[in-house]
């Protein structure tokens, strides 16, 4: 049907809605990454299969992308029950359709157990690593079957488009964004309506709006599952953009890496074509919109708003300086808006909602809900999409479950290689943009990695500069030449050769860095450097002053042995060192040997007694003096 | 780089898909790279006349991203993510592991041309960290001691 009226619009919904009256229910089935590798196709097949077997009709099994709670899948949840199963088997379906299906049973081994007091929770929405949540971006996501746009519509998707281009011009369109204070879910938080202003009153017939999937931060996959899980929300997203700015031209730049991403994206942008919300005459109000997806090649630094643009138009991937906005001279040196996927997933219900209902929520600066990744050694690893002002604490502790096995908190990451590592005494600062740069950090794209005692900081500092040594384009000096400069100098301090000089030089140079380089990669690069050294010097001074990482981590450092009043001699660890450095017959005291260790930390990880323990490495060397 | 003489008529059928511009340069390198599983450089030749793009310029974008590679890669490709949270969940141990089992380090090749393994920086899947992903298949909290299984099965399996 064309839709052509608010109306018709509404008559959509209701037939989209009602395409399923009369059934008895949905079982939704979590086909994000994390539940397929887990083998959640598997478990789908087996229901269609078993109910078709069983000549159960009116049930509806809708495949939908990532529920966020990776750590738990594949999960499968019932509607309008409530109740979520998770790690579901393909082997256990043929209990859940007899006995949950057919019976209305719980199978109580399937809930979520509740590890804080050990018990079971069977609604969905109770379960504390959901219940904390707010989801504006995400609003859709694990409900919807991405690949269906009626789905979509049927829960809201494509209401704020038609009350735009059936109410509003764009002149109010761009009002309600600036009212709803929404901010860059990229990561630097630019002011979103303060951007679409600058292109709409930017010179030129032609301008463009992007939308930047090229989520490259280590440690973030929001972005990933917003495209893969609800298409739909970015690109009505775009297509408000588009009208606000008067762009009929837009660009999804997705990265290499997210194939099911760019196949649902597809998939969504023709469907919408089908129903008229894309094309020629959008709902018949004779605005024009075209959308094309852009597959990025694999460069992190294409994450940069410059540099992406570059790479649309087919070329090396280099930023340029930030004097020239792209909003006056963005793609093919036109007009340009571009925004991160998050964001543009916003858009559409601040238009639905309006955006004084945005602006209520959050801080004073930072308006609204925010979408991190929650990963690292954290009991709950997923996804999580909470008002911002969330106090760190209550993010890791309450919906994370607290740090994995128990053991001792000591940082938490945020903003990818342009972020730093925040200590205990920083857990109850709210999370906000100002808040995360003041502490030393940034928002970034989202990523949250917790970190526990056996994490080195001096050498997740080290990773970060070894992630940005291969990803730095190298066009301008102070970045190429200054990480690679950074990367030496700890080379130095992980393998026992630093010196006081060689804490200062790092420090000098993550200074000349911060001053001379061309764009955000290489100004942010010495952020994890300096914020380990701001809240981990003590660390740093023990690789220096004693040859020895606490952490236990760094490897020329470090040394393995068994406590012998530990040790029951039960093989696990010979079982997985790679060297065969381990020898003890079952059930006695077992040794390493120090000379064949790589210290790897193979053994450490398996024992189940805990009776391995790293030590100073230099200890062995004064040993032998002595 | 030695040189692999390769049957153009595939590159050709992807070049007549695109518009003849620059701007199409990516997305055709990113077809032939699909095609060949590698840019051999006779396609580059054609790709650099077709699109009036330089050749050292088709060259510079082969090498800048991270998704081509100038020498013909393994059957199975193993990616093993170093993201932050694999990173600190023990991603170097399987790289490592790899090495012993295959004698092939991060972007090399088996003799046998059966595997080419490279570290990639996240692929976004860091809630099942570390993950290895052979072929298509992804593999969630990946250990040293599983990656036979992982090479010959191919497939993924369930590791809770």
């Amino acid at each position: 049907m064309t839709i052509e009226s608010m109306a018709q619009f509404e008559e959509l919904r209701s037939q989209a809605g009602a395409r399923h009256e009369g059934s008895e229910g949905e079982i939704l089935v979590c086909c994000g990454t994390g539940c397929l590798a887990n083998g959640s196709r598997e478990v789908a097949e087996s229901l269609s299969k078993e109910l078709r077997d069983r000549n159960i009709n009116g049930r509806i099994i809708k495949t939908t992308g990532c529920h966020g709670f990776c750590e738990r899948g594949p999960l499968v949840a019932f509607v309008p029950a409530g109740v979520l199963y998770t790690k579901v088997k393909p082997a256990t379906v043929p209990e859940v359709v007899e006995k949950t299906i057919e019976k209305g049973e719980i199978i109580q081994r399937l809930l979520y157990k509740n590890p804080a007091n050990g018990e079971k929770i069977e609604q969905y929405s109770e379960i504390p690593f959901y219940k904390n949540q707010k989801r504006i971006a995400m609003r859709n996501i694990g409900e919807i079957d991405p690949t269906d746009i009626l789905d979509a519509v049927a829960r809201g998707a494509y209401e704020g488009l038609a009350k735009a281009l059936f109410e509003m011009s764009p002149e109010e369109v761009l009002e309600q964004v600036e009212i709803s204070g929404l901010r860059g879910r990229g990561g630097a938080g630019f002011n979103t309506g303060r951007k679409w202003r600058s292109c709409r009153d930017a010179e030129g017939d032609r301008r463009f709006v992007i939308c930047n999937g090229d989520e490259g931060d280590p440690g973030a996959f929001k972005d990933r599952s917003i495209m893969e899980g609800d298409p739909h929300s970015v690109i009505e997203g775009m297509i408000l953009g588009a009208y606000a700015v008067g762009a009929h031209e837009g660009y999804i730049y997705v990265r290499d890496e997210y194939p099911l991403a760019i196949t649902n994206l597809q998939t969504a942008i023709e469907q919408a074509h089908a129903f008229g919300m894309l094309g020629e005459n959008i709902f018949g109000s004779g605005f024009d919109f075209e959308i094309r997806i852009s597959r990025g090649g694999g460069a992190f630094v294409c994450g940069e708003s410059s540099a992406l643009m570059q790479s649309i138009a087919g070329k090396v991937g280099e930023p340029r300086a930030k004097y020239i906005h792209s909003t006056d001279k963005g793609l093919f040196d036109l007009p340009t808006v571009l925004n991160n996927v998050e964001t543009w997933a916003t858009v559409g219900a601040i238009i639905s909602n309006g955006g004084e209902w945005f602006a209520a929520m959050g801080t004073e600066k930072s308006k609204g809900t925010k979408a991190f990744s929650l990963v690292g050694k954290v009991k709950n690893t997923g996804l999580i999409e909470l008002e911002m002002g969330t106090t760190l604490r209550h993010i890791i502790f309450d919906i994370g479950g607290g740090v994995l096995k128990d053991r001792p908190f000591k940082a938490v990451q945020t903003g990818g290689p342009s972020g730093g590592c925040l200590p205990e005494s920083m857990l109850d600062e709210p999370v906000d943009y100002e808040g995360l740069t003041a502490a030393g950090s940034m928002m970034g794209s989202g990523g949250m990695i917790v970190m526990d005692d056996r994490t080195c900081m001096v050498d997740v500092a080290r990773y970060f500069l070894n992630f940005l040594v291969e990803e730095s384009c190298g066009k301008c000096t102070p970045c190429r030449e200054g990480l690679k400069q950074l990367l030496h100098l700890f080379d130095d301090l992980v393998e026992g050769r630093g010196t006081e000089e060689t804490i200062e030089n790092i420090e000098r140079t993550c200074a000349a860095m911060k001053l001379g380089s061309l764009c955000e990669l290489g100004k942010s690069a010495p952020n994890p450097v300096l914020s380990t050294l701001r809240y981990f010097r003590s660390e740093y001074e023990a690789h220096v002053r004693d040859k020895a990482c606490p952490a236990g981590i760094c490897r020329e450092l470090t040394a393995y042995r068994i406590l012998p009043e530990s040790c029951d001699g039960c093989h696990a660890c010979t079982r997985v060192c790679p060297v065969g450095c381990i020898s003890g017959d079952r059930k006695e005291l077992h040794v390493i040997d120090h000379e064949a260790c790589i210290s790897c930390g193979a053994c450490f990880d398996v024992c189940p007694q805990q009776a391995i323990v790293t030590f100073p490495k230099i200890e062995l060397a004064l040993k032998e003096v002595q | 780089m030695e040189h692999h003489a390769v049957d153009l008529s595939q590159t050709d059928e992807i070049l007549s898909k695109y518009p003849a511009e620059e701007a199409s340069l990516i997305q055709v390198l990113q077809d032939v790279q699909r095609s060949y599983r590698f840019l051999p450089a006779d396609a580059l030749v054609r790709v650099a006349d077709t699109l009036q793009v330089p050749l050292a310029k088709v060259f510079s974008v082969s090498t800048f991203y991270k998704a081509f590679a100038l020498e013909p890669q393994g059957e199975t490709i193993i990616k093993i993510c170093m993201g932050t949270a694999c990173h600190i969940r023990g991603a170097g141990q399987l790289v490592e592991e790899l090495q012993r089992k295959l004698g092939v380090g991060p972007d090399e090749t088996t003799d046998d041309m059966k595997f080419t393994v490279k570290t990639v920086n996240c692929v976004g899947a860091c809630a099942m960290a570390p993950v290895m992903i052979v072929g298509d298949s992804y593999h969630g909290a990946a250990k040293p001691a599983r990656i036979e299984k992982y090479l010959g099965l191919g497939e993924a399996e369930n590791d809770n």
